[in-house]
């Protein structure tokens, strides 16, 4: 039996609510005050750091946001790396089970909208209020730089560092929908946050630790040649790339440093076996785009099929408390 | 098109092999208020669901003002308005910003949206505190609230579960003053209470719900001749004298239960009550009180589920 009349009839409401209840709220201060104070600290290191640089630089802007100060040891990015998904859970983990809580649920899907546009309307907002929250961030951080290196970015340096945005927020969207799923599933919105939580500790503290004794495991006694030792290390490095920060860290690296051409710890390895590239010089913008596709691709299709899933669980869901 | 506004035809509900609502049949029609009574867990709940589109339904087909909230549940949802169980709105926005937001969902023009939500808000009664926040609201006024949404809808069938569930008895008699209103303006109200002799005053008819199925339905005076039987019952109080001895000499008297204090419950074939002062007067007795007792709701309710029970056992 097919039902009738548009799925997305109430998308746009919602969606503006949604918005403006983020926009408004106290929470989002606070993760605006977060972002700021974890992302001014690198940023103003790097800063002063660059000032004292004198040596020919192309691409000197975007080195603010992938300079490991000395002293702080922190590079922007890597800090963006652990903040954005902080946000994004700040943002979803209590959008559908409040509702819930609040009793307001079976009040709003009594009027004329369906589940999808529901679910589909919260997503985006919060994927637009984290927008909105990076891009500001991006803006200060390129005014800052503008102001205290007194160099004008150059136009791929512009391009650079707006596909970073855009992979950040791709990035936000997959933690968005981690928590979007978990406030589904669970009812109280503690739970929904521990789960969150613990799911992106155990992908930044654990996961590493996890995917090397892995490979560890899965090694040789000892390695009979060069194929057979990069093998290993691309099996290594597909286990990282479950993590979704492993996925935006790679891909931002390409972005940002134009003379990445492989990731990996084996990287001369790789290099060595590409003939005719001169080590160190940086890829035109377009080829560091297409090093990154699959990177990008698998950010988005995560972020597709947590949604997907948040969304076949909450269609089941009984609206009655 | 009938004037049925909303039909149901073997309606079934399973959770598992547990059946929720069991193949009931139901009719409201326009401009009448329809009660539905029934312990928790008697399937109230999720027959109101159901008519919504809220949940799956298991078998049977329902009917709502012509569509089927399966395949049609955004045209059922436009024309109807559903009050839900301790209705819950936005605490951090006011009355006002929450009929705004119903008001975008139901997709009403923005110029449009501002006068619906007054005249809803002052039809109960909430227009001087429009622009607080909900979470300073009592229960009631949020229960108003509700109703405040289905007036601005324009819905032509309201559908209320436990309205008067928490409130005081004044916040419950303003609350079905305005429910009344809803008939007066051509509503079909379907609502589900315990609150029997609440319902019993507003209630055109009524279904008595019991483990799934729909065990009685018609007005409360049919029910009553169903549970409690066809007669007369009357209240007496006097003393002075055998009472009870002289009522059971009246032909036609089938009952007589003494409910103490010099009072006496009389059920008869017919009415007696002539014959009662009467004979009591003439034994010497005084007639302090004669009443004709009205069937209530409650008991019909009690007494039928007594009955339920002591057939179970």
């Amino acid at each position: 039996m097919r039902r009738e009349g548009s799925p997305f009839t109430g998308v746009g409401p919602v969606f503006t609510k949604e918005l403006a209840d983020h926009l408004s709220s106290i929470r989002m201060m606070v993760l605006t005050l977060f972002v700021i104070v974890f992302g001014a600290f690198p940023v103003a290191s790097s800063l002063q750091q660059l000032r004292t640089v004198v040596s020919a630089d192309a691409y000197l802007f975007l080195r603010i946001f992938t300079l490991e100060p000395e002293r702080v040891q922190i590079t922007f990015v890597t800090a963006l790396n652990f903040i954005i998904p902080l946000m994004a859970i700040g943002l979803g983990f209590d959008s559908v089970n409040s509702e819930f809580n609040r009793r307001t649920l079976s009040r709003v899907l009594s009027q004329p909208i369906y589940r999808d546009a529901l679910l589909l309307g919260k997503f985006l907002g919060g994927l637009a209020t984290l927008a909105v929250g990076l891009m500001a961030l991006w803006l200060i951080v390129f005014g800052a730089g503008l102001l205290l290196l007194g160099v004008p970015p150059g136009g791929v340096e512009v391009a650079r560092a707006a596909g970073f945005l855009v992979v950040a927020i791709a990035y936000g969207g997959v933690w968005l929908a981690v928590s979007m799923l978990f406030s589904v599933i669970f009812r109280s919105t503690a739970t929904s946050a521990l789960c969150a939580l613990g799911l992106w500790l155990f992908f930044f503290i654990l996961w590493p630790m996890v995917a090397s004794s892995i490979a560890m495991s899965m090694a040789p006694v000892q390695f009979t040649s060069a194929d057979e030792l990069l093998g290993f290390e691309q099996f290594g490095q597909a286990l990282m790339r479950v993590s979704p920060g492993t996925l935006f860290s790679e891909a931002v690296a390409a972005l940002l440093n134009p003379e990445t051409r492989v990731f990996g710890d084996f990287s001369n390895l790789f290099l060595a076996r590409s003939r005719g590239t001169i080590p160190n010089a940086p890829l035109p913008f377009d080829q560091s785009l297409l090093l990154i596709w699959p990177q990008v691709t698998g950010l988005v299709a995560a972020m597709i099929v947590l949604f997907a899933a948040a969304y076949v669980i909450f269609q089941r869901e009984e609206v009655r408390a | 098109m009938s004037d049925n506004v909303i039909e149901a035809r073997g309606l079934l509900k399973l959770y598992g092999t547990a059946r929720a609502v069991n193949e009931i049949d139901l009719d409201i029609r326009r401009a009448e208020i329809f009660g539905l009574l029934g312990p928790n867990g008697a399937g109230k709940t999720t027959t109101i669901l159901m008519m919504l589109g809220l949940t799956e339904i298991s078998g049977g087909t329902v009917n709502v003002l012509g569509f089927d909230p399966v395949r049609q549940p955004l045209e059922v949802k436009r024309r109807v308005g559903y009050l839900p169980d301790s209705v819950g709105f936005y605490d951090h926005l006011t009355a006002r910003e929450n009929m705004r937001y119903t008001a975008r969902l139901l997709d009403i023009p923005r110029r449009d949206a501002e006068k619906r939500i007054e005249d809803a808000l002052a039809s109960v009664q909430l227009a001087d505190v429009g622009d607080k926040r909900v979470s300073t609201y009592s229960r009631g006024m949020r229960q108003r609230l509700g109703i405040a949404e289905i007036v601005m809808k324009g819905a032509e069938v309201a559908i209320l579960d436990e309205p008067t569930s928490g409130l005081d008895p004044h916040a419950t008699n303003e609350l079905l003053e305005m429910i009344r209103g809803l008939k007066k303006a051509g509503v079909a109200v379907m609502l589900s209470s315990h609150l029997l002799d609440r319902v019993q005053s507003v209630c055109d008819r009524v279904a008595l719900f019991n483990k799934g199925k729909i065990a009685l339905m018609g007005t409360v005076v049919e029910l009553a001749n169903q549970v409690l039987g066809a007669g007369h019952p009357l209240l007496v109080e006097a003393q002075g004298t055998d009472i009870e001895g002289v009522i059971r000499g009246i032909e036609g008297v089938q009952q007589v239960v003494a409910g103490g204090d010099g009072a006496w419950r009389v059920t008869a074939d017919r009415d007696v009550r002539a014959a009662v002062a009467h004979r009591i007067v003439t034994a010497g007795g005084s007639l302090t009180r004669l009443a004709d007792l009205q069937p209530s709701l409650e008991e019909v309710y009690t007494r039928y589920f007594q009955k339920e029970i002591r057939h179970a056992a």
